[in-house]
């Protein structure tokens, strides 16, 4: 048998199966069609036996009355399940704002823990107190006080917004950077500029335990930024523990470095 | 999955490493750091970004002269710019704006704000 003819015959046997499923499909509508005819009929004798006897009305009617105070409770139902799945979205949302709040404040204070412990360096560790006071809190005029233990005296170290001879040293104890260092208080007035820079709005003391490193006055804000955030504060602290310890550790290498020096030159000069 | 270069110019590491933990979230970010105008500018033109993230008080080139050589040259005019700063005077914001800055961000800065920012530029959804 030629390939063509094979190809009409394949053509052929898949338009009768074709055929087949179609009239089969038919037969089935045909039949649903028969069966609805029949419940509609069903329906309607019941309707019309019904409208002429009252008690098998009644009995349609309390059925009809049933299944709507049936389907009414149902849609209540379903209105509290809508009402309470909202609700919980609504408390999702609001908690997913928190957490990403949370996640800022941490990443800010992660970073500025991290910089501040990166380096042994105490211009590199005051230049970092100067970034994390500038970048995130904001101040715009602010000063770096370091307490000399012979004089008891608070020095100016570093400063942002005004020359650094223009803050005055404080005896530590007096007035509110000096306060606000020997007992260990953060001062936080309202965050309105002063241009007595014996009085900041912030002084953040630096300390380690009980013994006073230094301070951190904050004078003036960034034009932008009109009040301290929970985030601020919780950078007050951080500030508080950290940059001490990170001065600290600073002051040390440097003197253990000049004395590793001394040693050094008197082992060249005994050797030689 | 499509790649995002970003590029960060910032003179403070502080500031840098906040930016960088704000957008590494951003899937497909690959970040790159400049640390003043001038290491921006180099790379910024011997490498192709999707989006830059400009400090404009920066030592060696400020980033507003940065943003105007950038906005010079014909193939990064379409590269959406971000400037972040501590300038908040609205002169400062509307120099940046008419330099070719898309968008200007005051310090502090949220990190949340950030990358939404970068989102909206990067146009991801």
């Amino acid at each position: 048998m030629s390939k063509e003819k094979k190809d009409v015959f394949a053509r052929a046997e898949e338009f009768v199966a074709l055929f087949s499923r179609g009239a089969e499909f038919t037969k089935q509508i045909l039949h649903e069609n028969e069966r609805l005819r029949g419940r509609l009929s069903q329906v309607e004798d019941r309707q019309t036996h019904a409208a002429q006897d009252n008690v098998e009305w009644e009995k349609l009617r309390e059925e009809l009355l049933a299944r709507i105070a049936g389907l009414e409770n149902e849609k209540r139902d379903v209105l509290d399940r809508l009402q309470a799945v909202e609700e919980e979205n609504r408390q999702f949302a609001d908690r997913y704002l928190e957490i990403e709040e949370e996640n800022n404040n941490l990443a800010n204070l992660y970073v500025a823990s991290y910089q501040l412990h990166s380096t042994l360096e105490l211009s590199e560790v005051l230049k970092t107190i100067i970034e994390i006071v500038i970048n995130l809190i904001g101040a715009e005029v602010f000063a770096v006080y370091v307490l000399d233990e012979k004089t008891n005296q608070l020095s100016p170290v570093a400063s942002e917004g005004q020359l650094l001879s223009a803050f005055p040293r404080v005896p530590l104890g007096s007035g509110i950077v000096g306060g606000s260092v020997d007992r260990g208080e953060t001062t936080c007035g309202e965050p309105l500029p002063s241009d007595d820079l014996e009085r900041p709005m912030v002084c953040i003391p630096l300390r380690i335990g009980e013994r006073p490193i230094g301070g951190i006055a904050i004078f003036k804000l960034l034009a932008q930024k009109d009040a301290f955030t929970p985030l601020d504060h919780e950078l007050f602290t951080l500030l508080a523990g950290h940059a001490a310890t990170s001065i600290f550790a600073a002051q040390l290498y440097g003197q253990s470095e000049r004395k590793l020096n001394t040693i050094q030159g008197f082992i060249d000069l005994l050797t030689k | 999955m499509h790649r995002h270069r970003i590029l960060i110019v910032e003179d403070s590491p502080t500031m840098r490493q906040l930016l960088v933990f704000a957008l590494k979230r951003i899937k497909g970010a690959e970040l790159v750091e400049a640390q003043d105008g001038m290491d921006g500018l180099r790379k910024v033109t011997s490498d192709h970004f999707d989006l830059a993230l400009v400090d404009i008080n920066m030592p060696v080139m400020d980033g507003l002269k940065l943003i105007s050589l950038i906005r010079g040259e014909e193939s990064l005019k379409g590269m959406p710019i971000v400037v972040i700063t501590t300038e908040g005077a609205k002169e400062d914001r509307e120099r940046a704006l008419s330099l070719g800055a898309d968008e200007y961000l005051t310090k502090p800065i949220q990190a949340n704000r950030v990358l939404s920012l970068a989102k909206s530029m990067l146009k991801i959804e």
